[in-house]
Formats: C-alpha cells, structure tokens, sequence
C-alpha cells in the first residue's frame, strides 16, 4: 500500500479488488487497523494514551530507578 | 499525521518562550528535578510508552531509568523547555531508537529475508487466500470506542517476531520514514517493506482472533 503502482497494474487489482471479496475485506481490515494506530499515535501526543492503564512500573523497578537516580545526584 | 508533529520532534527540541515550568506543586524550591518526584510523575508515563515500542518490562524499565538520569544531568538546561512530559518523552524515544539499533546489531544480519511461514500462511501456492479473513461483526467505529482494543493491538505487537515488532514500532508509533528505520534496523529499505507487510498480515490475523471473534467463513 505504500508503493505506487503503474496505472495498468492498479486497474488489474482494482478489477481484482470488486470480485474478491476476501481481498475487500483484508483491505478494509488494514485500514481498520491503520485508523486504531493513528489514533493512538495521536492520542499519546495528546498526553491521553488510548490503553486501559493498568500496566505500572513494579514497586522494585521504581525502588531501583530511584536508588540509581540518588546515586547520581549526590556524586 | 497533521497539525500537532511539530511538538514530537526526535532530533531537535523545540524552543519554547520561557513560563512557569510546571505547575504541579515540587514540594521543594525549583523545579521538578528531584528523583522521587521524577518517578512519581513521569515513571509509569514513560513506561508505558517505552513498552509499548520495547514490549519487554525489564527492557522498558532500564530505558526509564537511563531517561530520568539524562534528564537529571541536562537539568541546568530544563527551564527552556516547553513542557517536561514533552522533554522526558524526547529523550526517551532517542533512547528507544538507541536500543533497537543496538539489538539489531547483535542479530545476527541477514542479507535475504527469510521466509516467514506464518504470514505465508495466508496465502497457497497459487497465491489465493487459504486462510481467509473472516468478517469482523459488530461496528469498527464502537470497536475504536473501546480502550480495550488497544490493549489487544499491543497483545499482539508483542507477539510478532522481534524484528518484526521493532520495525512496526518504529515505522507506525515513532512514525519515523522508511530510511531511518531501515538504517536502525539494518536493513534495505525493501527487506522494511516486506518485514512490515508480514507484521501486518500477522496483526491483523491477531486483532481477528483476538478481538473480533472467532473464525467463521
């Protein structure tokens, strides 16, 4: 979908694509798909990621990041 | 993407007319630069968003880590900036691109792309589908209502061979063009074509099973 097709080429998937159903669907699918990302990519530059936000740095990760952090600071 | 990339730029940091820094109480005189509160703030934040690029914890972890510490030897710099979360997230993706360019280097190099049985699967020696998609019942647009989707989008990245997740995080979340990723990844920039088609066929495959219900022709 990112590369250019000659013009004959994409009549001949176009024809293609008006029969095949299957290959309608897979279509539509990806652009689904495309959509959902973009939103997210746009939704994190928002500051709002789309996501159930249950995933939380582990009290051991954060323990040990600020340890690392002190260490730096006072050296 | 339109409108607001300007305030996502990977290599140059925006210069930003100088106001109040935060405005989340510090506790302390200055600015929000102490390491606890830098946790507090910004840890799970910049978590998330390194896992869902990294897919590994313990990868995302140390990639938080190793932000927060450059941040902290950069903090005489801070003031200038437009918005910490925005500073931290810049630095944090330099840091993600470092690290899959670094994992790339130690795969070992593959001139050819091997083929990849799974995403081939899908099609049969004559190049008809085997495996179908099937219909996707129910409403796309209430299917993009619901955040729950986007945590079986991320299931699934997680799922892809490492590569494959890699370049699909680098070409599709940090929206980075095609050279670069390739670049990164070590790779032509047409091995990148054909590493994010399998992604693709595979995701899709995935989000189906996963989401959209069971198979049914």
């Amino acid at each position: 979908m990112e590369r250019k097709l000659l013009l004959r080429r994409r009549m001949a998937v176009t024809a293609h694509l008006l029969m095949c159903r299957f290959c309608s669907r897979y279509r539509k699918q990806l652009r689904f798909m495309e959509n959902a990302v973009d939103r997210l990519v746009e939704s994190e530059k928002e500051g709002n990621p789309l996501e159930t936000t249950d995933t939380y740095l582990s009290p051991e990760a954060r323990e040990r990041i600020e340890q690392s952090l002190r260490r730096e600071i006072h050296h | 993407m339109a409108g607001n990339s300007a305030c996502f730029q990977s290599t140059t940091l925006i210069k930003a007319p100088v106001y109040p820094m935060s405005t989340q109480p510090t506790g302390t005189d200055g600015p929000l630069i102490d390491p606890e509160s830098l946790v507090e703030h910004y840890g799970d934040i910049l978590f998330r968003y390194a896992l869902r690029r990294v897919q590994k914890r313990d990868v995302a972890e140390d990639l938080v880590q190793e932000t927060f510490l450059a941040a902290l030897s950069a903090r005489e710099r801070f003031e200038t900036r437009a918005s910490e979360r925005t500073w931290l997230l810049g630095i944090l993706r330099h840091k993600i691109v470092d690290y899959v360019r670094r994992v790339s280097r130690e795969r070992p190099s593959e001139n050819e792309l091997s083929p990849d049985d799974v995403s081939e699967a899908f099609f049969d020696g004559k190049g008809m589908w085997a495996v179908k998609p099937s219909r996707w019942y129910g409403d796309p647009l209430r299917a993009l209502q619901e955040k729950e989707l986007w945590d079986k989008l991320m299931v699934c990245i997680a799922g892809l061979p490492e590569r494959m997740a890699h370049a699909f995080a680098l070409r599709e979340l940090e929206e980075q063009d095609v050279e670069e990723v390739s670049q990164t990844l070590g790779v032509t920039s047409n091995n990148l074509g054909v590493l994010l088609y399998r992604a693709r066929q595979r995701l899709r495959h995935c989000l189906e099973v996963n989401w959209f219900g069971e198979r049914v022709d």
